[in-house]
């Protein structure tokens, strides 16, 4: 459900750049989606599947996803670790005063579109 | 994969385009939360997993308010209007329910049309009763003044650490069914560390809203919250 309003963003925004460039087809649309954005990407790529062949613009279109590694800085020793394998106690110093970095993105990246 | 492969053999262009899809929702909320500010009405977003007891704190809440202040409820679910029954009848303040048509979450948009049917000119406070939900409401700024949760004793203190993202946007979380504490193994120091890791600015209320202990103190947090937001 949660990847369905998301996947309604989307097709919004991306509708919104279509009508602006005079665009009659969208080939695919690439995101950018943060490790630990709560989205499951599986999930996205269904809702987007079934949301966006009823959109005449989006029929076939394809979403990309590219995961972007979530990161964490720790504010004691000045370092990053990977979010996913230590949550919020930093490996090297076992601080807590850490804090997200990269991770939690939904972007739309780019979109596709016929050349002519 | 057919499809993909005929993309491939005709020619295409990239258009970059770098937005976060939050972009719109957070420029319509930061208007709405002005908007609000210019009529002098607090707009409180309060959020729980199902079956917190959000609707029952909020009656004794409102109980307690009602003469001071005047109050409207908006209640959003993806279906039924239960709740907004259940409000107004026991307190009779007016009470307006509002369907997600299937979505987990309000945005900023949904929320504006939501007032629109709210009688705003005559209204200090107007409280938001979120989608039950731990995980999308936090993802979507409402227009709200404040954020605020419940969670419930039998839910556990480790929600903070299973839900980051809600408890750090929430600004005040009240703990209900306190009564019920010597039956489940929740460590009440630790549910406060463990949403203090989340937000360190987070207020910390334990009520129970079956017996009122602890709902006066959630009202008087409440009414200087709508008082600084009209003086200021």
């Amino acid at each position: 459900m949660h990847e369905l309003g998301i996947v309604f963003y989307i097709i919004r925004d991306v509708k919104k750049v279509a009508e602006e460039n005079a665009l009659k087809r969208v080939v695919s649309v690439v995101m950018d989606i943060g490790e630990v954005s709560t989205i499951v990407p599986e999930y996205l790529t269904d809702c987007w599947r079934w949301a966006a062949d009823k959109e005449e613009i989006l029929k076939g279109c394809q979403l990309e996803i590219n995961t972007i590694p979530a990161v964490t800085h720790c504010d004691d020793c000045g370092k990053e670790y990977p979010t996913v394998a230590h949550g919020k106690i930093c490996p090297h110093c076992g601080s807590t005063r850490t804090w997200l970095l990269h991770g939690r993105e939904v972007e739309i990246r780019e979109i596709i579109v016929p050349n002519n | 994969m057919c499809n993909h492969g005929i993309h491939i053999m005709e020619e295409v262009k990239v258009i970059e385009i770098k937005k976060s899809i939050f972009e719109d929702n957070d420029r319509d909320a930061d208007n709405l939360r002005a908007d609000l500010k210019k009529r002098g009405v607090y707009l409180l977003n309060l959020m729980s997993a199902p079956g917190s007891g959000k609707t029952t704190t909020l009656i004794h809440t409102i109980n307690r308010l009602k003469d001071k202040i005047r109050i409207s409820v908006m209640e959003a679910d993806i279906d039924s209007d239960v709740d907004a029954i259940k409000i107004k009848e026991a307190t009779g303040v007016e009470s307006i329910q509002l369907h997600t048509g299937g979505m987990c979450h309000l945005d900023a948009e949904m929320t504006r049309q939501g007032l629109d049917n709210v009688s705003i000119d005559n209204t200090d406070l107007v409280i938001l009763e979120n989608v039950g939900n731990l995980v999308c409401p936090a993802e979507f700024d409402t227009g709200a003044v404040r954020n605020a949760m419940i969670l419930s004793v039998p839910e556990g203190h480790d929600k903070p650490l299973k839900y980051p993202l809600m408890f750090s946007v929430c600004d005040v979380v009240v703990i209900n069914k306190i009564d019920v504490m010597p039956y489940f193994d929740f460590d009440l120091d630790k549910c406060k560390e463990y949403i203090h890791m989340r937000n360190p600015k987070a207020t910390v209320i334990p009520v129970c809203a079956k017996t009122g202990e602890g709902i006066d103190q959630f009202a008087e947090w409440l009414l200087n919250e709508v008082r600084n937001w009209q003086n200021k």
